[in-house]
């Protein structure tokens, strides 16, 4: 199980990396801020870098509407 | 006359002066106009109007609290439009630094409102030699207003063969009023519209002139109802000219500090843009898909917050209108360059039918407004009722908003084809949308109770129709008055705050939390909400203190803003506004008075609310629509959602419910919800529980004027 914004569990599997789950939370805005227990993960990552068990995750959006 | 024009003009009064220079972002005087008594005076900018009011917004508000009475409202003579830009307004050196700000008391709200806008109006002004135009009174006779800073002349005058809708000012304004092609650069008319004056929700369009279509375009002051002030006081243009603007125009105190700054953000915009917003390719359009994919987007009067057919509008949708690669700023310098345009619009209905126009937008707020909100998938009504509504003087926001209301109250036998004179006003019919707009301009039919806005139309259907007041309670998305800018709150507790514990009602500029507290979980416990609720809203009044765009605080930011601390305030932007205002003023200040500034003007605001008899607890109140599902179709398109919550937050058990028991459980529990948040953010504010500002407070923030204090006393 990971933990999505100190909030959503999420079921871990092996393999899932930062675009998957960002796919299963539906997070489709660009601007975003991601931290895999504190750690910034850059964006040209986020296809291969995968989440252990029990990670904390942070998907920050920088958007503050018009 | 001292030109010959086409128009016929005739001059009621004039005033002669030599224009005051700039110097450090402020000119030291404001001009008033009285279209009563066809007086024009400078008055002195005192010290503490700049110490504590600072310019904007502030400015505009420290005249008219001096300039009505307490029981003044929005259509007496005394009620005053004020017009400000600000000390940073018309840097060229950095984007989005020509904004205005304008006040006046609301025929929606009957308080103060306060309404930004794009432009070139108000650092023209400036540059004309006023840090503010104050305009009371109300003329006999239709009239204009000319300020030529060039020749040091002001005039009010008759002009009857001056037109009112405002995309025909625009051409009169190129037409007759400049005397040559550079003339157009320099000159700037503040207008309405037909529909301004048959409405409550009139706004007022600011012109720009654009070098490379060579034509004028419009940016609206849309919220509140000012072009229905505008146009009560039987005023069709205000026109403003000035020398030419430079790069020093603005006379700052450090002129390379603020280069600087700007060299900092054009590059970010140059390099980032693409990958973040795309606001150069689109502008605000980017947000209709965004708030769809999370649930946000107001679909059929705010009853969901999503929809299949949402891609028809969806930002690619828009980019194949707008015209692309023209430098699409509302001031000189902005880089971010939002402010696109449809081209070669023909004009479907209406007077103007056949009419080849430019429409400057559609922005966010019109497509979710009048599109999703009113049902309407389709790009080319929402176009018609962009350029409509602007040159009728009609605010985007309030009519779709509005429309919306009207449509559901279509659809539950609330209204029928009787009561709306033959107009089939359910969800996506965009013909009955369209002409319930020309009724507005027209004043004719239903229009004429439609275009009051929703608090009227509520009152109206349960006098005469005999409607359950409850329900429009409920479903009328309104709050002080004032329709809902187009985001859906209702997982959004600090959200709900965001649009009910204002001043001027539910417009997003004051505060817009959603992501924050909503998806990322950023704002967790009352107090986190509380002190968003108090910060932010004073950033953003700090923009319209200073003639700021909000756009380029946080629609770019930098690559590095992952590795700050508060990546939502975007801290190295907010060091640009610092260097920015003392490099401007020479008033050398820290991040942290921004805030301290800012909240001078707000609370003084409050207090304004509360002279003029609102400004209360029980105005914060907001419609349950915005706090939660109203009707059982609402909790069972969700019901997973809110059955969660009913289990996991009340103990309850869904499965020995039925929905009329889960819509009542669930409305009690946020509407405490609500309440507790009011308690938290006044205590944040140091009001009391009753909203008002206590006199520590005031004495903190430099505003304990004897006149001032006076009005919270009585609520002590």
């Amino acid at each position: 199980m990971i933990r999505v914004n100190n909030r959503d569990e999420i079921e871990w599997q092996d393999g899932l990396t930062v675009s998957d789950l960002l796919e299963r939370c539906r997070y489709t805005f660009a601007h975003i801020i991601v931290k895999i227990d504190g750690e910034v993960i850059l964006p040209e990552e986020y296809d291969t870098r995968v989440i252990p068990d029990g990670a904390q995750v942070h998907v920050i959006h920088l958007i503050a509407g018009g | 006359m001292s030109k010959q024009t086409k128009t016929t003009r005739r001059v009621l009064a004039e005033y002669t002066y030599e224009p005051a220079s700039v110097e450090k972002g402020y000119t030291g005087q404001t001009l008033y106009v009285n279209v009563s008594e066809h007086t024009i005076a400078a008055k002195p900018v005192t010290d503490v109007m700049k110490d504590k009011f600072i310019g904007g917004r502030g400015f505009g508000l420290w005249l008219l609290w001096h300039g009505v009475k307490d029981e003044t409202r929005w259509d007496d003579p005394e009620n005053e439009i004020v017009v400000s830009s600000g000390p940073c307004g018309g840097t060229t050196q950095y984007p989005g630094a020509g904004k205005s700000l304008v006040v006046s008391i609301s025929p929606l709200t009957n308080v103060v409102v306060d309404s930004n806008v794009g432009g070139h109006f108000g650092p023209l002004l400036k540059f004309a030699g006023w840090d503010a135009l104050e305009i009371q009174g109300k003329a006999e006779k239709e009239v204009i207003v000319v300020i030529d800073g060039s020749t040091g002349r002001i005039t009010i005058e008759e002009a009857p063969d001056v037109p009112v809708d405002t995309h025909l000012v625009g051409h009169w304004l190129i037409n007759d009023m400049a005397e040559s092609e550079e003339d157009r650069y320099y000159m700037s008319v503040i207008s309405a519209g037909t529909g301004a004056e048959h409405t409550r929700m009139g706004c007022l369009n600011f012109s720009l002139y654009d070098r490379k279509r060579q034509a004028p375009r419009f940016k609206q002051a849309g919220r509140g109802g000012i072009g229905t002030v505008f146009r009560d006081k039987r005023i069709k243009a205000v026109v403003v000219k000035s020398d030419p603007v430079r790069g020093d125009s603005n006379a700052p105190a450090d002129p390379a500090r603020i280069s600087r700054a700007g060299i900092r953000l054009h590059k970010e915009i140059h390099g980032y843009d693409n990958e973040q917003c795309k606001m150069r390719v689109t502008g605000t359009s980017y947000l209709v898909q965004i708030m769809n994919d999370y649930d946000l987007l107001p679909v059929h009067n705010f009853r969901f917050g999503s929809h299949p057919d949402s891609p028809k509008i969806k930002r690619e949708v828009w980019e194949d209108y707008f015209t692309q690669g023209l430098p699409d700023g509302c001031w000189y310098g902005c880089t971010l360059a939002c402010a696109h345009a449809v081209d070669g619009y023909t004009v479907r209905t209406g007077p103007y039918q056949g009419e080849v126009v430019i429409v400057d937008g559609p922005e966010y707020e019109t497509i979710a407004g009048v599109g999703s909100n009113c049902g309407i998938f389709d790009p080319e009504p929402i176009l018609e009722i962009n350029f409509y509504c602007d040159t009728y003087g009609i605010d985007t926001i309030s009519f779709g908003t509005g429309t919306a209301f009207v449509m559901e109250c279509y659809e539950a036998g609330v209204l029928d084809r009787e009561k709306t004179g033959g107009l089939e006003l359910r969800f996506g019919n965009a013909d009955a949308a369209i002409e319930l707009l020309h009724q507005m301009g027209q004043d004719e039919g239903f229009g004429k109770i439609a275009g009051q806005g929703i608090r009227r139309m509520k009152e109206y259907f349960v006098r005469e129709y005999g409607a359950d007041a409850d329900f429009l309670n409920d479903i009328g998305m309104e709050a002080k008055g004032l329709e809902y800018s187009e985001y859906v709150t209702k997982e959004s507790l600090a959200q709900q705050g965001g649009y009910g514990l204002t001043n001027k009602g539910p417009q997003h500029d004051e505060a817009w939390l959603i992501f924050m507290d909503q998806v990322s979980n950023l704002l967790p416990t009352f107090d986190d909400k509380a002190e968003a609720l108090h910060y932010f809203p004073m950033f953003r009044t700090w923009f319209g203190l200073c003639g700021f765009c909000k756009l380029p605080w946080n629609d770019i930011s930098p690559p590095d803003n992952k590795y700050t601390d508060e990546p939502a305030k975007i801290p190295e932007h907010v060091q640009n506004y610092v260097d920015l205002f003392s490099g401007v003023t020479g008033r050398e200040i820290a991040k942290e008075d921004l805030i301290t500034m800012s909240e001078a003007v707000y609370n003084f605001q409050r207090v304004f609310n509360i002279r003029l008899g609102y400004g209360l607890r029980d105005h914060d109140d907001v419609p349950y629509r915005s706090q939660g599902p109203v009707t059982v179709e609402e909790y069972e398109s969700r019901t997973e959602r809110y059955d969660k919550q009913l289990q996991e937050v009340l103990g309850l058990d869904p499965a020995k419910m039925s929905t009329e028991e889960k819509v009542a459980a669930l409305r009690e529990y946020r509407e405490g919800q609500y309440e507790k948040l009011k308690d938290a953010v006044y205590e944040r504010r140091g009001w009391t529980k009753n909203a008002v500002p206590k006199v520590e407070t005031l004495k903190r923030l430099g505003i304990d004027f004897p006149d001032v204090v006076a009005v919270v006393q009585k609520h002590l």
